[in-house]
């Protein structure tokens, strides 16, 4: 197949002719394949697409999402989800199969105002997204800073394969809950290393587009710079830190600072 | 209508010194409304019109919510101080007919079928008018819809053209409008080739309406050079080719 270079493109700039498969965010008219939003155009060997840079969150069944209670009818609570649909999670999910308005009260699991994470169980054209709370690590989240970014930043903030957000965690020791809609909750131990996140994760988004992002990331972090791969390990092993994957961190954070999700 | 002075003088410039196929200075910036999704700022010549646009999202009332797309709302407003007199605040038939018109100029643009039972309202505020305001608010509208992130075939671009002392010319200002007689205001998208906004204040025999015609869509594609590399500008800085990222 054809390679070509990502590129720059905005609504109906032609990114490619050719028989093609058009994954997201392009068109296919004719012979050729354009865009329909603004934002980097990439072929894959599974077909063309587009990576956008701005716009608001569409909800997609599976994705784990923070939203905020604001409101509840007798069987469900509306949350809203920062999208262009109120969600709504309903109280059999929360309570059980055998719920009944009269006896259980809704306020005492989740009332107007709380945070939750919760993933999308049901969505498409004819209603909107419905949640559940049932899985591992989702539920109400009792505290921390809450702060909202672009829900097209998120892949950028959470890096390949978690690496951004680990770098923040650790560097701040901090605890932080990512949902796909660009809902951010930060916890940490002290007020420093709250702020210090914050500020990297409002850098991560103002300029998810550049280059030598990370870098500029750990300069800001004060993360030191190895001048080799074996001075990394040594550092990393006197300080009695591990240089592991994603799973080992977690368990050691949520050690420390209770329940918490990534993604 | 009676003329009360040349409009185009023995040198072949207009009252502001353009020549015919000259458009007046285009100047847009993208995202200077914080609160909306996406928002654009256009000055035309002496037009300064901001855009902002909100969406998609939920229909209030809900009975206005279509089952299988989006609704478009848009709303074209005259600030009382852009013009000379005071305009009263209140809609006037103009602004709700340049609504209606803008609406229907940027709606086979948008791909409304990916947004079911949601909403985009789109608000165009003339701060300073100047003649062309409706083209100028359209363009401002297309640019700042992008910058929403909202699906679109097409960016649409929109200029005016006219007949201003028995000639053809290009972008019309608030003078040749009130003293020319025709102006044809033209919303155009350019990889799709359509034309979406086509009207005509005036008399033109068939010759001059299509050389109107041509002219205007010259204007069009040069307006959208102009959009396409404000959204750049915005988004990608000053680099116009993407550089890999180590």
């Amino acid at each position: 197949m054809q390679e070509i270079k990502r590129k720059y493109v905005v609504p109906g700039d032609r990114i490619i002719d050719g028989n093609f498969r058009p994954l997201s965010n392009v068109t296919k008219s004719g012979n050729s394949i354009f865009a329909t939003r603004i934002g980097i155009a990439e072929a894959t060997r599974d077909g063309i697409k587009v990576i956008p840079l701005s716009g608001v969150y569409i909800p997609r069944v599976n994705d784990i999402v923070i939203g905020k209670i604001i409101d509840h009818s007798s069987l469900s609570w509306q949350v809203d989800i920062s999208s262009c649909f109120s969600a709504h999670l309903p109280a059999q999910d929360v309570f059980g199969r055998d719920f009944s308005p009269a006896r259980d009260d809704m306020n005492k699991q989740l009332a107007i105002g709380d945070l939750v994470t919760a993933r999308i169980m049901a969505f498409d054209r004819t209603r909107d997204p419905m949640l559940t709370i049932q899985d591992k690590d989702l539920g109400r989240i009792p505290r921390g800073e809450f702060l909202k970014i672009s829900a097209t930043r998120v892949p950028r903030l959470i890096g390949k394969r978690g690496s951004m957000i680990q770098t923040i965690e650790q560097a701040t020791q901090t605890r932080i809950l990512i949902g796909q809609n660009g809902i951010v909750v930060v916890t940490g131990r002290n007020a420093e290393g709250t702020q210090l996140a914050i500020r990297a994760i409002r850098m991560v988004e103002e300029e998810a587009h550049t280059s030598n992002l990370t870098q500029r990331i750990k300069t800001l972090l004060n993360v030191p710079e190895p001048q080799s791969t074996e001075t990394l390990l040594e550092a990393a092993e006197s300080e009695g830190q591990k240089l592991n994957s994603i799973p080992d961190t977690e368990e050691q954070v949520q050690e420390e600072l209770g329940k918490g999700d990534k993604e | 209508m009676v003329q009360t002075r040349n409009l185009i003088d023995e040198q072949g410039l207009r009252t502001d010194g353009r020549t015919m196929d000259e458009l007046r200075n285009v100047k847009i910036q993208v995202g200077i409304v914080k609160n909306a999704d996406g928002s654009a700022y256009i000055e035309f010549g002496k037009n300064r019109i901001i855009a902002a646009v909100y969406g998609p999202r939920e229909v209030h009332p809900k009975h206005m919510a279509q089952p299988d797309r989006c609704v478009l709302r848009c709303r074209y407003h005259m600030s009382p101080f852009s013009t000379d007199t005071r305009k009263n605040p209140a809609p006037s038939r103009r602004e709700v007919e340049i609504s209606k018109v803008m609406r229907e100029a940027l709606e086979p643009a948008l791909m409304l079928e990916d947004y079911p039972r949601a909403a985009i309202d789109v608000f165009v505020e003339v701060l300073q008018a100047d003649g062309g305001s409706r083209c100028a608010g359209i363009t401002a509208a297309s640019v700042a819809l992008a910058d929403a992130g909202i699906n679109m075939r097409d960016i649409v671009s929109a200029c005016a053209a006219g007949k201003v002392d028995g000639k053809i010319v290009l972008d019309i200002n608030d003078v040749e409008d009130k003293e020319g007689s025709a102006d044809m205001p033209l919303a155009y998208l350019p990889h799709l080739e359509r034309v979406t906004l086509l009207q005509l204040d005036g008399i033109l025999n068939q010759e001059e309406f299509n050389e109107c015609l041509d002219k205007a869509l010259q204007g069009c594609r040069m307006i959208y050079e102009i959009q396409r590399k404000a959204l750049i500008q915005k988004y990608f800085g000053d680099e116009q080719e993407l550089k890999e990222e180590s």
